[in-house]
């Protein structure tokens, strides 16, 4: 069994990689570990029926998995926790044909100019490794406007102010503004903050054979029963419909074979256990940026800085109570943010020289609220005002929250290994996690946090309070050591990019600097982690990586029909 | 008839549910079924295929054909991950890679036990002092009784849609969705 490429993960970046070297000729095959839901790999005009607005199923029984009970990962804020402080699920985004594409809300906004050259910028920072990117925005431009076009991407180019260059409009209007984020946009605005439509990967009109999202309100944590959102779907199908490519779910790619020099295939263990390899000259990897350092180790392909400066998101969460309904459940869960929190301004230097740091950045800021009843019941205590406040719905109907995806800066200490002792129903070490934040994102979360609070008592909440995660002991969302590890499903920085082979990873077209063949299509090449999504920029750069491995005409692939 | 507790351990788990969602005019775990709800997930696998994943995409709620009765078979990942966390490992190796793992039917089966074949006609404070002396097992029940509650009705407890109604909540949408206007407007 033998394919040009093996492309390990079916999310985002991979079937961004898959689309491409299916397109410049290639016979790939694609090696998920999770199970089929979304496409029939014989007949890919035909999608998944499975998916539903099914909180049960989708929230408190890992539907599309990892379960934490077969699949863990270990945490640990830092060696001097020991082996580590707990296993179960850290950082888990789904495993399952898509990937996180498919029950993320899909919100993906492109980097600003900056965000690839924070060094250049603004400077260095102590106990980070603060670094500029090999590539500019300039660069990935086009790529952005090819992902947009091709998985379909709802904005409005000129609504923000603070964005950087298009080459031309989204591909879609923006879907409807909800309720509750029209309020916070007016209430934002009248403190001179820039709200504007979140560029969400839901189509907001028919689009690519796909029908226009009906604004069910079960977008996050749910794959989309009528398949309106942009998620690797549309990829997929295009590479399956090649003829060139294969899908292979419920397989779990275990090790990368090289002949020294250059890869020569991959094994894999499949559903019933059985092992084999698949020939292939070339392996992507796009198993997300805590799985493909993983990947790596177990294959024994080391680097000094392999799994290092592994960052999340820092999300600070202000929540406001509302004396009325603000039914969240309607819509997209997520329709509008802000940027403000982005920037260096005059306000973040003076914080950050109180606190003897150079800079501080937070990151974008969403404008939601929650349609998830079994868990806002999970909140409450038991007995006989259970039923009354369900009625009342303090957290869920009456609430809003601003949720800002703060910036994390790199530190050499944060980091994905093997852990020592627990496996997964394979018998493979598991990723372990050692994360702690740096000083800098707990100042810039101090910082913002008091604008989102003004925003929503602006807005006409009647209570508020500040909630992040991670967090420490004493803060409002602590609830035990777990609480220390990132709840952010963006996980990026494990596989670090750069030209320097000894203070990186992967090369500019995520190239591995050890072996040949062997190229990084996700979240782990980031340098920095920038306030926004990881997705979008994710899918950017895979496609650029398999057109270069491919040896593609990028002008050319660009032009999709 | 439950699938899975015994006659008596279903007596207890009611009045046990009683206490943590007391029944009101219009809510409450029982007129719920929240006992069924528990008993089926204990008594998943049963049926084939097992009942875990309700089916997809829509309920015929609000349209389309009903779809949520025919649960999912299960991956070989999944069926091994739900066997350990409803039967536990049952000294299975297979089962034990991480060790031996407690599986929630003889969580239940002792906690009920522990919490007294007589507990249903114990007065409420007698109950409240033996549901204080076992707090994991409460928190696991309390965890399913939010879930039998809430959660869609297929699972067998939010019987005819009661625990949504009390809450002010739609349930599931598909394939009706909300209009614009619906979504825009207060
Ligand atoms: C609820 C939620 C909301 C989100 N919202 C947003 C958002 O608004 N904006 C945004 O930008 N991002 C969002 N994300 C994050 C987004 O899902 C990820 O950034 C994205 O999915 C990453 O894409 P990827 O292809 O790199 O990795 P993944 O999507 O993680 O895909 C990797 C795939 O590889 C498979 N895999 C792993 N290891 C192996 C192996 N050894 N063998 C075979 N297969 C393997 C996995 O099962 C998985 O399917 C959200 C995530 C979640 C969970
Ligand atoms: S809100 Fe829209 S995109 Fe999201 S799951 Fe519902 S229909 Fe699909």
């Amino acid at each position: 069994m033998t394919a040009d490429a093996v492309v390990v993960g079916s999310g985002p970046g991979g079937a961004s990689a898959a689309e491409v070297l299916t397109r410049a000729g290639w016979t790939v095959t694609i090696v998920e570990r999770g199970s089929n839901y979304l496409v029939d790999p014989s007949d890919p005009t035909q999608r998944g029926r499975d998916f539903s607005n099914d909180e049960i199923k989708s929230v408190h029984r890992h539907f599309l998995g990892p379960d934490p009970l077969v699949e863990p990962r270990t945490f640990r804020s830092s060696e001097t926790d020991g082996e580590r402080l707990f296993s179960g699920e850290v950082n888990s985004v789904p495993a399952t044909v898509g990937g996180g594409g498919v029950h993320a809300d899909g919100k993906v906004p492109r980097f600003r100019q900056d965000d690839f050259a924070l060094r250049s910028a603004y400077g260095p920072v102590e106990g980070t490794e603060v670094a500029d990117w090999p590539i500019d925005y300039a660069e990935l431009e086009p790529w952005y406007a090819r992902a947009e076009r091709l998985v379909g991407v709802a904005g409005d180019g000129s609504a923000n102010p603070l964005a950087a260059w298009r080459s031309g409009p989204y591909p879609m209007p923006p879907g409807p503004a909800m309720y509750g984020a029209t309020r916070s946009c007016q209430a934002s605005a009248r403190l001179g903050l820039h709200p504007y439509p979140a560029p969400t990967a839901a189509n907001s009109v028919e689009y690519d054979g796909r029908p226009a999202c009906n604004n069910c309100g079960f977008c996050a944590f749910f794959g989309c029963p009528i398949h309106a959102k942009g998620d690797p779907l549309a990829l997929l199908q295009r590479a399956l419909s090649s003829g060139r490519a294969e899908l292979l779910s419920d397989t779990f790619a275990c090790r990368i074979v090289t002949d020294g020099r250059r890869a020569t295939g991959v094994e894999v263990v499949a559903a019933d256990g059985s092992r084999r390899t698949i020939g292939a000259g070339a392996v992507v990897l796009a198993a997300g940026a805590v799985e493909t350092p993983r990947l790596l180790m177990l294959s024994g392909l080391e680097h000094p800085l392999l799994g290092r400066f592994l960052m999340t998101h820092f999300q600070t969460i202000a929540f406001g109570t509302f004396a009325e309904d603000l039914h969240a459940e309607r819509g997209r869960a997520v329709t509008h943010v802000h940027d403000d929190a982005v920037l260096v301004d005059a306000d973040a230097r003076r914080a950050a020289a109180r606190a003897g740091l150079p800079w501080i950045r937070g990151g974008m800021v969403e404008h939601g609220g929650t349609s998830l009843v079994v868990s806002e019941a999970k909140r409450y205590p038991r007995g006989p005002h259970h039923t009354k406040l369900m009625a009342s719905s303090p957290m869920r109907r009456r609430l809003w929250a601003l949720t800002m995806q703060g910036e994390d800066l790199p530190q050499y200490t944060n980091r994905v290994d093997l852990d020592p002792a627990v496996r997964d129903a394979r018998g493979l070490p598991v990723a372990r996690i050692t994360y702690r934040p740096h000083r800098h994102e707990l100042v810039a979360s101090e910082h913002h946090r008091k604008t989102l609070v003004r925003v929503l008592k602006e807005m006409g909440a009647t209570f508020t309070g500040v909630a992040t995660s991670p967090a420490a002991p004493g803060d409002l969302g602590w609830e035990g050591p777990r609480s220390a590890a990132p709840d952010s499903h963006h996980v990026m920085g494990t596989t670090r990019m750069g030209t320097d082979p000894k203070r990186s990873v992967v090369d500019a077209y995520g190239r591995l600097h050890a072996v040949e063949g062997v190229v990084v299509a996700d979240s782990s090449v980031f340098v920095t982690s920038a306030g926004y999504g990881p997705t979008l920029t994710l899918m950017a750069l895979a496609a650029r990586a398999a057109a270069a491995l491919s040896g593609s005409d990028p002008l050319q692939l660009r032009a999709v029909e | 008839m439950p699938v899975w507790l015994t006659d008596v351990e279903y007596h207890t788990l009611s009045a046990v549910c009683d206490r943590l969602i007391p029944e009101t005019d219009d809510s409450g775990a029982c007129r719920a079924g929240v006992p069924d709800y528990v008993d089926g997930l204990l008594g998943a696998f049963q049926y084939d295929p097992p009942r875990v994943f309700a089916g997809g995409p829509f309920s015929g709620r609000h349209g389309g054909e009903p779809g949520f009765g025919a649960f999912l078979a299960l991956g070989p990942l999944q069926e091994l991950a739900w066997r350990m966390r409803i039967e536990g490992s049952a000294g299975l190796p297979e089962r034990e890679f991480n060790g031996p793992v407690v599986g929630w039917q003889e969580r239940y089966r002792r906690g009920l036990e522990a919490l007294g074949a007589d507990f249903a006609s114990v007065d409420a404070d007698e109950q409240d002092r033996r549901l204080e002396r076992e707090p994991e097992f409460v928190a696991l029940i309390y965890e399913h009784c939010c879930e039998g509650m809430y959660g869609a009705p297929e699972y067998g407890g939010n019987r005819g849609g009661v625990g949504w109604r009390a809450a002010g909540f739609p349930g599931d949408v598909q394939p009706r969705g909300w209009s614009d206007e619906e979504v825009m407007g207060p």
